[in-house]
């Protein structure tokens, strides 16, 4: 890094202080005085992004993925597909029987990779047996369960009163959500799933095996799925309220027009053209993975990895964590006069959450504290 | 490098694996600081020392700009702190600056307090942190971190050793904050006392066991500046916002009779090591610090006192949320009785101001009979008298009625007589 080099230093004098309002306190503006014929006029303020950048890699990322679907829906495949690599769990643990386990399961299966030296602790946590049954009503309580389970472990960890400095993060940051490509719409299941997993994790929903559809079953299909999804309520990723700013809005309202993303996995690679891809070749022709004309594989990996994984990780660490703490604090403050086990409490996707007629507990932990500090 | 939990050591449940082709997770780093740009920085310095000593001159000069300043008074009865947030730019990073500056340290003729007001503050601030982070709806992305990250403790150019009210200040500070100790007015310390200065505050501060804040030096990039620094403790600083021609360029620099001082020469001080230690290269280092180390120190220390613990006697994890409840429960009693107390008190008090009140009247009303009484005596003699004045009247008048029918009868008989020698006088 050449510190010495600054790109967008102002010259000239201290522009005139363009006051902004934080909260009811007036903070100057002031610009540095940067002059390009000094070199040494150049504070180094910018030099804190080197040294984030710096801290980050050294600390690696973590990365915790969850893929919800039926039994030969290509999960597997895909999951190896976005990582290039055999990261799901039929690659690690062979089973040699394929069979179909009687109740929905969790597995989940850890991985370090690293690329052009940024580290990463991927893990990928699948569902098999998730809608296998005949009888399917409540296939999604082992999953919320074990994603509350997740929240309830870093919870525990962070109210520690001796705790680590990096309080490890096993929560789930993404659920991708495999739809049959039926071509119609949305089942039953699904939209029970969707409905009450979009409340607790970032859903990304896509249309597995797009390959037996044309292209205007498959934009049928899709409008059919986003006007079920909307007519029931479901927020997928990336969800309408928690856009930023203007800039964001436009990206991902054209992300939202895509939604769900028509995905093919493969882990082969193929001749097509003199060059190397990974695809399916089948009698009629070769499927590329990553050609956007043949399937949507790469807008979905760009949006999971290339551009909004730091989004998705930080919508579930401050929204949908921040919501489950919410609701575990005040369910503790009612232990005595409430007796259900999980509160009828739905939290809205917003992070409000509906609050019972208790006003004295609303804010028990800071009232209590108030009282016991001994502040000026 | 205790900060890398991601396991670097060979975990039986994680297995390194090797990739195929380009993922592209390679830009979560770019990521990660364009979401920091977004949301922008936040560093606040406090800078402790005399006055006149120099230190919003240096801020000045470290940060470039002209804060808004004004000289202080040598005679502060306390030691005060005066806050003052700013917001730079500089190309597309905003730092929130806040520079804490300390009013009247050192002027005082009793220095013994001089330093609590100094770990009242840091303690403020690292209390409401810790009150954001405990409420049950907090917005921790969105707080502005008020925590100092790092402590510019300005030592005064004797050029013989530490005063003690140094010693006894950066001590108790050690464990709150990261100290950087710098020698201020620099210029008036020749080099070779300089040198001689620096090691005997150096050894003076190891003797008593003062930590300061040491760079960081478990990263391979800037270990060996960082090393090399850590030996150059402590800096040697010369502040100035003044510029001087000097060649064909204007410096910043102090123009003296025998010469001048360039603030910007390494060679004349330490001035550019310090701005790049603390701004360029360890602030988010120092952040770091302030958070995991000095804050938590703190949290557990007040979760303590408060009479938490991870453990029960028995050593079974005991949750947080049930001692709050048993606190809470207690705390109510207390607060029930205190009430009572209160009420039994209040009541007790009237009624002793009623039995005042009522001794009172009753000797108001005795008092009222008396002198009604004595109205109703004297008011008995004055009717005697006045009868025995009417008696008087009544047998006076009598007496007149009866002397003047006497009178008449003898004058009817004079004056015939009188009328008779009348009437002869004159024939």
């Amino acid at each position: 890094m050449d510190r010495w080099e600054f790109n967008d230093c102002f010259c000239g004098s201290v522009e005139s202080h363009r006051d902004v309002f934080v909260g009811k306190k007036l903070i100057p503006v002031l610009r540095v005085r940067g002059d390009k014929s000094h070199d040494s006029s150049y504070v180094g303020i910018d030099a804190i992004l080197e040294q984030m950048r710096r801290k980050a890699m050294k600390q690696g990322f973590e990365l915790n993925i969850m893929v919800v679907g039926q039994s030969g829906l290509g999960k597997s495949t895909l999951m190896n597909t976005l990582f290039k690599s055999k990261v799901s769990r039929k690659s690690v643990q062979p089973d040699p029987e394929e069979r179909i386990p009687k109740t929905v399961e969790i597995k989940s299966i850890s991985h370090d990779i690293e690329e052009k030296g940024v580290r990463m602790k991927l893990t990928v946590i699948d569902t098999p047996g998730f809608g296998d049954q005949i009888n399917n009503e409540n296939c999604w309580q082992p999953i919320m369960k074990f994603i509350n389970d997740q929240y309830e472990a870093y919870l525990q960890e962070e109210i520690n009163i001796d705790r680590k400095k990096r309080i490890p993060d096993s929560r789930v940051h993404c659920c991708i959500y495999f739809i049959p490509p039926t071509g119609h719409c949305l089942r039953p299941l699904d939209v029970e799933f969707m409905r009450r997993l979009s409340k607790v994790v970032n859903i990304v929903p896509v249309i597995a095996k797009a390959d037996t559809l044309t292209l205007e079953e498959r934009d049928f299909f899709k409008q059919t799925i986003r006007e079920g999804l909307r007519a029931n309520g479901i927020d997928v990723y990336p969800q309408k309220e928690f856009d930023e700013d203007a800039e964001d809005r436009l990206i991902n309202d054209k992300i939202r027009e895509m939604i769900p993303f028509a995905v093919v996995g493969s882990d082969q690679e193929y001749q097509v053209n003199g060059k190397r891809i990974l695809g399916r070749k089948t009698k009629w022709g070769t499927i590329e993975v990553e050609n956007i004309s043949h399937c949507e594989f790469a807008y979905l990996r760009d949006l999971l990895i290339r551009t909004h994984m730091q989004n998705i990780k930080d919508i579930t660490g401050s929204i949908h964590y921040e919501t489950y703490r919410v609701r575990r604090l005040n369910e503790s403050n009612h232990i005595n006069s409430h007796s259900t086990e999980h509160p009828v409490l739905q939290p809205k996707t917003n992070g409000q959450i509906e609050m019972p007629a208790a006003p004295t507990h609303s804010n028990g932990v800071a009232i209590q504290h108030q009282v016991m500090t001994h502040e000026m | 490098m205790a900060s890398s939990d991601v396991a670097r050591q060979p975990d039986k449940n994680i297995r390194p694996l090797n990739l195929a082709g380009h993922v592209g997770f390679d830009s979560l780093p770019d990521q990660l600081v364009n979401k920091s740009i977004f949301q922008g920085f936040c560093f606040n310095i406090l800078c402790i020392g005399e006055t006149g000593i120099g230190k919003s001159t240096l801020m000045d000069t470290l940060f470039n700009t002209n804060f808004e300043n004004f000289e202080s008074s040598h005679f502060e009865p306390q030691v005060k702190l005066r806050a003052q947030t700013y917001d730079l730019h500089e190309s597309n990073v905003r730092l929130r600056l806040t520079v804490v500056n300390t009013v009247g340290f050192g002027d005082q003729m009793n220095k013994q307090e001089s330093y609590q007001p100094v770990v009242d503050y840091i303690d403020r601030q690292f209390e409401s942190y810790l009150q954001e982070e405990l409420k049950i709806k907090r917005s921790l992305h969105n707080y502005h971190d008020s925590r100092v990250h790092a402590c510019l403790y300005f030592i005064s150019p004797s050029g013989h050793s530490l005063k003690s009210l140094d010693l006894v200040t950066m001590k108790k500070l050690d464990s709150k904050v990261n100290i950087i100790p710098v020698i201020a007015k620099a210029d008036t310390i020749s080099k070779s006392e300089l040198h001689k200065f620096k090691i005997k505050i150096m050894s003076e501060l190891v003797s008593n066991g003062v930590q300061i804040y040491q760079f960081p030096i478990d990263d391979e990039t800037v270990a060996k500046v960082n090393t090399s620094m850590n030996g150059h403790l402590p800096f040697a600083v010369v502040g100035s916002t003044e510029e001087v021609m000097l060649g064909n360029k204007m410096v910043k620099a102090r123009q003296y009779p025998w010469g001048i001082v360039q603030v910007e020469n390494e060679s004349h001080c330490d001035f550019m090591k310090l701005r790049e230690m603390l701004i360029c290269v360890n602030m988010e280092d120092l952040r770091e610090q302030t958070h995991t180390r000095h804050y938590e120190l703190y949290r557990r220390c007040k979760l303590e006192e408060m009479g938490f613990k991870d453990t029960d006697p028995e050593c079974k994890p005991v949750s947080l949320q049930e001692t709050y409840e048993a606190k809470r429960q207690e705390f109510l009693l207390e607060l029930q009785r205190r009430e009572d107390e209160m009420r039994q008190m209040f009541v007790q008090r009237v009624k002793e101001k009623e039995a005042e009140l009522k001794d009172a009247e009753r000797e108001l009303q005795s008092r009222f009979e008396q002198l009604k009484r004595l109205h109703a005596d004297e008011k008995a003699t004055l009717e005697d008298k006045k009868k025995a004045l009417e008696d008087d009247q009544v047998s006076f008048s009598k007496r007149r009625a009866a002397a003047q029918l006497l009178q008449g009868q003898s004058l009817t008989a004079n004056g015939k007589k009188d009328k008779d020698r009348k009437n002869s006088g004159f024939m």
